[in-house]
């Protein structure tokens, strides 16, 4: 019998910690060596000594945080392996944003896959979630109840071109996170038909040009700083979500404010951003994609972290899955993202 | 069906009050007979058709979903129909729902055995907006940020009338209302309700502001005392007798003593008060409220806590609509009309004796009676006016109590801020060093402040029973009350009448919070 999993794969309160491996996966804090799973904010943080991840998130940690982003950064390709101090590390495709990966850790004759965040359905500007065989799966579970089902992205981007054509005079405000959600939605929109210049609040400028470098080309894309309110008419403009309720708002021609997010399903949580146009479209797995993940991965064990852990370690007990908790803290189960 | 799921859908992420009545207007021009005007008597919460009570959805959901996953999602959702509306199974060939019309038919007629399969159907084939609206629809209270006046002016301005006209006529008529929508479309005359017992519009009054005073005369205003009771109209006509809310719900059946003692037609307007047997005197607000929301009402209660109510305007004296007069004038005849009236049931509310506004001041400081919440001041020369006309009548609430409480428990709120812990349960010190809850407040501060004790409560969990989230003791609410009462029924033993939060004391160290001896001494 190997020994179990958490004997050498453990919380610690600067994160998920490899004993034998002596590093940690997206730590909260700078570490000695860190496996970082994707470039979100509450998942890559500055102050790392040593960091494995992917080139896409280390262009991305680079853009954000300069020299903190880690004394060494070492780049890996998806199911190449790597070993650390004796543990195997293989990073794949997790689907959420440029760069996103899961982590497959193999040590003493046991695999773990730490999912980081991911999503199941098919996005153009990151390669698709790959289920990896493996003995402990440690899933996200952001959108983990069942009143989460995220429709189709092409029905939201149909709706929300529709309302662009039905209020010509307007502009159409549209909150999305930074990194990932921002350019998906460009491309959609671009997929959709849609090759109108798109204009960017200046926080969303430096995240798209990064990914245009990386090879995602996101069209015509114009600063609405210095564009007169008129030229701004019956054109959809992306801000992050703060913005949508800020003063920054008001140089736009009487805006529509929409925001894409999973969290847009629930009404009143629309209601309560102010939003007049939610638009349900997530980077995360929805209810449906979490549990078909649990099962395409079909490990014994299942660890539920951020979110709704208590519905999805219900789910899969029920299905016969050996599913518990693990409680990282730090993460922003209720972020935008 | 689908009509309907949109308007309601388009109505709750529709920000401005001009565009929620242009979505109104624009469905009672499209929408069909019978089916507008029952989606008009959803959006004014007057539907008098069999509804569906929570607890059937409960069943329902309890019966095709898994009971532990609804639960986790009804907590986070904070909404039961929307909550279902998310979960339910879509439907792969199922037939399309009913109209609205249809619907309240065949809910008059199933058996009740058969309505929980009935409305499985009807989900059944209906998307996740038609569900919510469906189920919005026959459980009430839709809140979709649609007050009944908001509708009933979408109704007015659709049908070129005013919206008083449409008050005056309103609770005469029944939903569907087929002869109002045969008025406003011009195919009919206007519906004539003056022989029935019609709820009419009240007079409301502004809170006095800052320098209010400063600007008017006392001897243009009568003052008198501001009753805790709550404010009622009595309608009579022809031995036909309602008692209504302010806001025109009938509340009659709790308080037969009051409909008894009813020997008038007319319509007048006064507090409701319960006696206390004892001193004579109106009882505290504690005492009416065990009459309230009542069906039925024992013996008991009528011979120890009956009802009264104390008269301040008059509306109609018998068929004679006497709103058009100055207060003075309506005043004269209601003094002349309740002489007649047996004292016990019908008393006048007096008017103080005042000159100046500073004599008025400090009475208004000096008295803490039970029974007073503060003073009304009402302009003489002013005609009875629907609505909340600024400047005849002003209210001048007494000053509120305060004392500093700890927070203790939390809940998730419902509506606009689901998903939000807003519901915060506060307690002081009892001698033995431990905290007894007091009260439990919901509002009183704003959304930024909401925002930050919903992070706070998050982040200061210690323990978790269902719903309800235990936090450390370690946040100061400065709690404002109007008064405070002797309570069997609260573990403290006081309770706390109309209870908020005036102030998060972010800076106070919790061991300087109240005390329960502290508090227990303003009670009156």
């Amino acid at each position: 019998m190997p020994p179990p999993p958490e004997s050498w794969l453990k919380v610690t309160p600067a994160g998920l910690y490899c004993e034998p491996g002596r590093f940690h996966i997206d730590p909260v804090r700078g570490v000695d060596r860190a496996v970082i799973t994707h470039g979100h904010a509450d998942h890559a943080r500055p102050g790392n000594r040593a960091v494995l991840a992917t080139a896409g998130t280390i262009a991305i940690m680079r853009a954000r945080y300069g020299a903190a982003a880690g004394d060494t950064l070492q780049e890996t390709a998806y199911g190449a392996r790597t070993e650390i101090n004796g543990v195997g590390v293989t990073l794949y495709p997790a689907g959420h944003v440029l760069g996103s990966a899961q982590v497959l850790i193999e040590h003493a004759g046991s695999r773990v896959v730490v999912s980081g965040d991911y999503k199941r359905r098919r996005d153009p500007t990151c390669d698709a979630f790959e289920p990896v065989p493996c003995d402990v799966f440690v899933t996200e579970a952001t959108f983990g109840l069942p009143v989460f089902r995220h429709p189709d992205d092409a029905t939201e981007i149909r709706r929300l071109l529709e309302a662009l054509g039905l209020f010509p005079e307007r502009s159409l405000l549209l909150g999305a996170y930074a990194l990932g959600k921002c350019q998906r939605l460009i491309m959609l929109l671009r997929e959709a038909g849609h090759d109108a210049p798109i204009y960017l609040h200046g926080a969303q400028q430096a995240l798209c040009d990064l990914y245009r470098e990386q090879g995602v080309a996101l069209g015509d894309l114009r600063p609405v700083a210095g564009t007169p309110k008129e030229d701004l008419m019956g054109r959809i403009v992306l801000a992050p979500p703060s913005a949508l309720a800020d003063r920054w708002s008001r140089r736009l021609p009487d805006p529509v404010r929409a925001m894409a997010s999973g969290w847009m399903r629930v009404r009143q949580r629309a209601r309560q951003r102010g939003v007049e146009m939610p638009l349900i479209l997530s980077d995360h797995a929805d209810w449906d994609e979490l549990t078909a993940t649990i099962r395409d991965v079909g490990a014994p064990r299942v660890w539920v972290t951020h979110g709704a852990e208590e519905a999805l370690i219900h789910w899969a007990t029920q299905q016969g899955f050996e599913a518990e908790a693990l409680s990282l803290v730090g993460f922003e189960a209720e972020s935008e993202t | 069906m689908k009509h309907f799921a949109a308007l309601l859908d388009a109505l709750v992420y529709m920000p401005s009050r001009n565009g929620k009545l242009r979505l109104i207007r624009r469905y009672l021009e499209t929408a069909p007979d019978p089916d507008r005007g029952w989606a008009l008597a959803a959006l004014t919460g007057d539907g008098n058709f069999r509804r569906i009570k929570p607890g059937m959805v409960r069943e329902l959901a309890a019966d095709r979903l898994d009971p532990v996953l609804f639960g986790w999602s009804y907590d986070f959702v904070g909404d039961l129909a929307e909550t279902l509306a998310l979960m339910w199974p879509e439907g792969a060939d199922a037939v399309p729902a009913p109209s609205l019309g249809e619907m309240v038919e065949r809910l008059g007629t199933a058996k009740k055995g058969d309505l929980a399969d009935l409305l499985a159907g009807w989900l059944d084939g209906l998307d996740s907006t038609g569900r919510w609206a469906l189920l919005k629809f026959l459980m009430g209270g839709l809140r979709v940020g649609v007050s009944a006046r908001l509708a009933k002016t979408a109704l007015a301005q659709w049908g070129g009338v005013e919206p008083d006209e449409i008050e005056e006529l309103w609770h005469g008529l029944e939903p569907p209302y087929a002869d109002l929508f045969a008025w406003l479309d011009g195919r009919a005359e206007k519906p004539d309700v003056s022989s029935r017992p019609v709820f009419h519009p009240v007079m409301l009054a502004n809170p006095l502001g800052d320098g209010d005073l400063a600007n008017l005369d006392p001897a243009d205003y009568q003052a008198e005392w501001k009753w805790d009771g709550i404010r009622v109209q009595v309608v009579a006509r022809g031995g036909d007798v309602r008692l209504y809310t302010r806001t025109g719900e009938d509340i009659g059946a709790g308080f037969p003593d009051i409909l008894a003692g009813v020997d008038f037609d007319g319509a007048i307007d006064g507090e409701l008060l319960v006696r206390d047997t004892a001193a004579g005197e109106p009882a505290s607000f504690n005492a009416l409220q065990q009459r309230l929301n009542r069906k039925n009402v024992s013996r008991a209660m009528l011979r120890d806590a009956p009802a009264f109510i104390r008269v301040y305007d008059m509306l109609f004296e018998g068929m004679e609509d006497i709103r058009r007069l100055p207060l003075a004038e309506r005043r004269a005849r209601l003094e002349r009309w309740i002489a007649a009236r047996d004292r016990n049931r019908f008393d006048f509310s007096d008017t103080i004796t005042f000159e100046s506004w500073e004599e008025l001041a400090d009475l208004r400081r000096t008295t803490r009676e039970n029974g007073i919440e503060g003073l009304m001041l009402k302009r003489r020369d002013t005609a009875y006016l629907p609505g909340r006309p600024r400047g005849p009548w002003f209210k001048w609430k007494r000053d509120p109590l305060t004392a500093d409480a700890v927070l203790m428990y939390a809940v998730r709120g419902h509506g606009k801020r689901s998903g939000l812990y807003s519901d915060f349960t506060f307690g002081v010190w009892r001698e033995d060093g431990e905290l007894t809850p007091v009260g439990k407040a919901y509002f009183g501060f704003t959304d930024e402040e909401l925002g930050q004790l919903d992070r706070w409560i998050r982040a200061h969990t210690t323990n978790r029973f269902g719903p309800v989230r235990e936090v450390e003791r370690g946040l100061v609410l400065e709690v404002a009350f109007d008064s405070l009462h002797e309570s069997k029924r609260h573990k403290s033993g006081i309770a706390m009448r109309f209870p908020r939060i005036s102030r998060i004391r972010w800076d106070k160290p919790v061991e300087e919070a109240d005390s329960l001896a502290t508090l227990s001494s303003l009670i009156v």
